[in-house]
């Protein structure tokens, strides 16, 4: 009887054995068919703290983690997001946000108290925050932030569980924008200060958004898994996202050739993009990005570059169609203005001679230099600074080429991004290459770039007139009439020469054809509650 | 044998300290700062940053508070990776480089040693050249031209192994990253083997031991062959050090999550405490590497002993 009894607990354990085996099987392989994105993500994320945080490689992440108040689709376009509803006072200076009934991940509500929480934690000087500079325009923020006042004075208020308030000093024209910014997504105030430290922890981390982080080994991998707490967690067709850090171009490229990767944000190696161009049409997305690539002019007195007709000279002899469409040749658009076309606000205005034929074009640079007083007898030098990668080197071959067209001659030199860019900060530099992408799509950050004193205002340049237009356009919420002022400051730019615009950014991703809900734009976010995978 | 050990660890600490205080004081020294990027933070923010990193106080005192982090066994926030600590990150990242690197160095000694030894007895033959041939495009040939080219060749047209990742270890992403990293080690092996192998059979003791009327083969393997490994040897310390500190070109190319690649990033992002960290962890590797080597030569030499 015993041994009976036995053996068919024997029995009955093997039978739950096979049971949980069938089971784990059929849990290890149904996930990866058709429900993972394995995503090439660029660099290793530094962090995925969201106000730690300062690169596209990191906020793609975070805002998988992180519901915001107001949220992106999937084209960019600003939608409700944790704040169901809103109302902006006539004046603009006061926000009301109407918190829908979301909860966090391990099922806590939340609450005003949340935001009010996170927001006073950016502007915090211990927390350090990168962008902290995009909500100076709360009541209080900057003063906060430059450690003059305690936190609890910020201009927000939680009025009550689902009603928060936020007070402006001034309009602020870009201000829905930055609460769409990781930065100022709600943040899980019980989970946080229950830890010791840092909190982002795998396994562990409360989100609000439609992803969850169950996994990071540096260097190797992140995974995340569909929230089931997400307020649309309905909506969310993916299981589960692998971000994985690869920033050599080549590699990426080969992954997604094999089928280990079904999107790659990595970027494909120039020498290679005609091949993938003809190789995958469908696959290779290219669209315009919120970002300008140019040269600074050092226009501190005493450099010769403090003279206009010589910046206009070597604006003039350069042909940006040669290195758009020759030397880099990704569908980059040759630029004669400073903000990106794809950019917000309806600014119009070019350089002058935009359509002027070459050689008409190089025979007036050669007169400006001239009357400057540089000519054959009295050459002009100078030097070219760009940080170390190869299109930038081959650019400044290219254009120091054709500066020597009009007699001037140049000393490329080249160094690592850090050593760049303190000398660029420094002033040490004649002629320096710069780059600058918006965090958010609006003029005002670029143009805060040329403000008299204004950090950024790397080659000194100075107009009356130019400050008082970018300290309107900062303050005028009407796009109507928004619109002419910003014109008005990019063409006074583009007059005096205060840059040589070269090329309009634009963002290159491979996207396989099972990705369904992925469109292209201009802030280049695609977020995965969006994108769904067919077989 | 122990007090020479403790002897030897004795002589470590202040070499270690040497090495930290020149790696601090010349990172510092290197222009441009953690914070200097693409973008120009607002001076309240860098303020901000500076403190938080304490990169406010003097350089003498962060010196001090940097000596009795490590002495608390801290190497202090990274700047770059702000959800790890300097500690966290090698910890994770050493595993798989020392995985890589032993299994390179395994290959590298199997195939190196008898390829050297070969070339050393048929020297001056056809074989010989061949060998040494190989072993000279192997040093001369770099990784980064070789790994993207194996990546291409198994991983992208044939798709016989993963093109990249770690996958935790498992053999198929092992193969590629393995043969890369062996490759000129092999070679390096090959040619210090052969070196020294003809220059111990051209001994008289060698001499003797054939006139005994050994075979050449015994010769080999119980007269010739433990003398000639000691060059090897000494080439192996700092060798297995570096191997499985791990290589940034292997590491970008296949994607995998060692620590080499900090060497080179962590320098570039100006992340002070990262670049340190490594090479406090490279230094120790590099110092224990050495002192195992001379415990081992007295294996293989009778006539070193440590007493």
């Amino acid at each position: 009887m015993f041994t009976m009894v036995a053996s068919r607990v024997r029995i009955a354990i093997f039978k739950v054995r096979t049971a949980i085996l069938a089971l784990s099987l059929a849990a290890a392989i149904l996930p990866a068919h058709g429900a993972t994105l394995k995503i090439a993500n660029g660099d290793e994320p530094g962090t995925l703290d969201p106000q730690k945080a300062s690169g596209t490689w990191e906020t793609r992440i975070i805002r998988e983690l992180f519901a915001t108040l107001v949220s992106y689709d999937s084209k960019a376009e600003l939608v409700p997001g944790l704040a169901s509803s809103w109302e902006i006072s006539d004046d603009g200076l006061t926000y009301t946000f109407h918190l829908r009934d979301a909860k966090w991940s391990d099922g806590q509500p939340i609450t005003a108290d949340d935001a009010v929480f996170a927001l006073r934690r950016e502007l915090a000087p211990s927390t350090a925050a990168y962008n902290a500079n995009l909500y100076y325009t709360i009541k209080n923020a900057a003063a906060i932030n430059a450690g003059k006042a305690t936190p609890d004075t910020l201009g927000v208020e939680a009025v009550d569980q689902h009603t928060l308030k936020i007070y402006l000093t001034q309009p602020t024209p870009f201000f829905l924008q930055a609460l769409a910014m990781a930065e100022s997504a709600p943040l899980p105030r019980h989970y946080i200060e229950s830890q010791q430290g840092n909190w982002v922890k795998a396994g562990k981390l409360v989100v609000s958004g439609p992803f969850q982080l169950t996994r990071w080994i540096p260097q190797s991998d992140i995974q995340l898994s569909k929230n089931p707490q997400f307020y649309a967690a309905d909506s969310v067709k993916l299981d589960t996202a692998h971000f994985y850090p690869i920033n050599d171009a080549q590699a990426a490229l080969n992954r997604f050739r094999t089928g280990e990767l079904t999107l790659s944000y990595t970027g494909v190696p120039a020498t290679q993009y005609p091949t993938v161009k003809k190789n995958f049409p469908n696959e290779l997305k290219v669209a315009p990005l919120l970002g300008e690539y140019y040269y600074v002019f050092n226009m501190r007195e005493g450099s010769p570059l403090a003279d206009k007709r010589i910046r206009e000279a070597l604006n003039l002899a350069v042909r940006r169609d040669i290195i758009a469409h020759r030397i880099l040749g990704q569908g980059q658009s040759p630029s004669y203005w400073y903000l990106p076309k794809a950019m917000e606000g309806g600014a119009e205005g070019e350089m002058s001679f935009a359509h002027q034929p070459m050689e008409e074009r190089l025979k007036r640079a050669r007169q400006l230099l001239a009357e400057a007083g540089y000519g054959p007898k009295h050459p002009l030098h100078l030097g070219i600074a760009y940080n170390t990668l190869d299109d930038h080197r081959r650019i400044a071959v290219a254009i120091s080429a054709m500066w020597k067209q009009i007699g001037v001659t140049t000393t490329l030199t080249n160094s690592e991004a850090a050593v760049h860019f303190n000398a660029l900060r420094q002033g040490n530099f004649e002629v320096g290459r710069y780059g600058g992408v918006a965090t958010v799509n609006d003029p005002q950050d670029f143009l805060k770039s040329f403000v008299t004193g204004g950090e950024g205002n790397y080659g000194h340049y100075h107009n009356a007139r130019y400050d008082q237009l970018v300290d309107a356009i900062s303050r005028e919420l009407d796009p109507q009439k928004r619109a002419p002022l910003l014109t008005e400051a990019q063409q006074l730019l583009l007059n005096d020469y205060a840059l040589l615009p070269l090329y309009d950014y634009v963002s290159i991703n491979l996207v396989s054809d099972k990705v369904k809900g992925w469109h292209t734009n201009p802030l280049d976010v695609h977020p995965l509650r969006y994108i769904s995978l067919t077989q | 044998m122990l007090s020479y050990i403790i002897k030897r660890i004795g002589q470590a600490i202040p070499t270690l300290l040497i090495v930290i205080t020149v790696s601090f004081f010349l990172m510092r020294l290197a222009p441009g700062g953690p914070f200097d990027g693409e973008r120009q933070l607002p001076p309240e923010i860098e303020a901000n940053l500076m403190a938080a990193y304490h990169m406010d106080e003097p350089l003498w005192q962060q010196y001090v508070r940097y000596l009795d982090g490590i002495a608390h066994g801290d190497f202090g926030p990274s700047f770059k990776y702000k959800d790890f600590s300097v500690t966290d990150l090698i910890w994770q990242g050493f595993p798989v480089s020392l995985t890589l690197g032993a299994w390179a160095m395994l290959v590298a000694l199997i195939i190196g040693l008898p390829l050297g030894i070969i070339a050393a007895i048929k020297r001056n033959s056809a074989v010989d050249y061949l060998v040494m041939g190989i072993a000279l495009g192997g040093i001369a040939v770099p990784s980064f031209v070789i790994a993207p080219i194996l990546a291409l060749v198994f991983g992208v047209i044939l798709a016989w192994l993963p093109a990249g990742g770690w996958h935790d270890g498992a053999l198929p992403n092992l193969v590629m990253p393995v043969a890369a990293l062996a490759l000129a080690q092999i070679a390096a092996i090959a040619r210090l083997m052969r070196a020294s192998m003809i220059e111990v059979l051209g001994s008289q003791y060698i001499r003797t031991a054939r006139a005994k009327g050994l075979t050449p083969t015994e010769v080999i393997l119980r007269h010739a062959l433990r003398p000639a490994l000691l060059p090897v040897l000494s080439y192996l310390g700092p060798a297995i050090a570096a191997i499985v500190t791990g290589s940034v070109v292997i590491e970008q190319i296949f994607g995998l999550p060692g620590i080499g690649r900090y060497f080179v990033q962590g320098a570039l992002n100006r992340d002070y405490t990262l670049v340190m960290g490594v090479v406090v962890f490279y230094a120790i590797l590099i110092i224990v590497m050495n002192l195992i080597v001379d415990l081992l030569y007295s294996v293989l030499d009778p006539q070193i002993r440590y007493d």
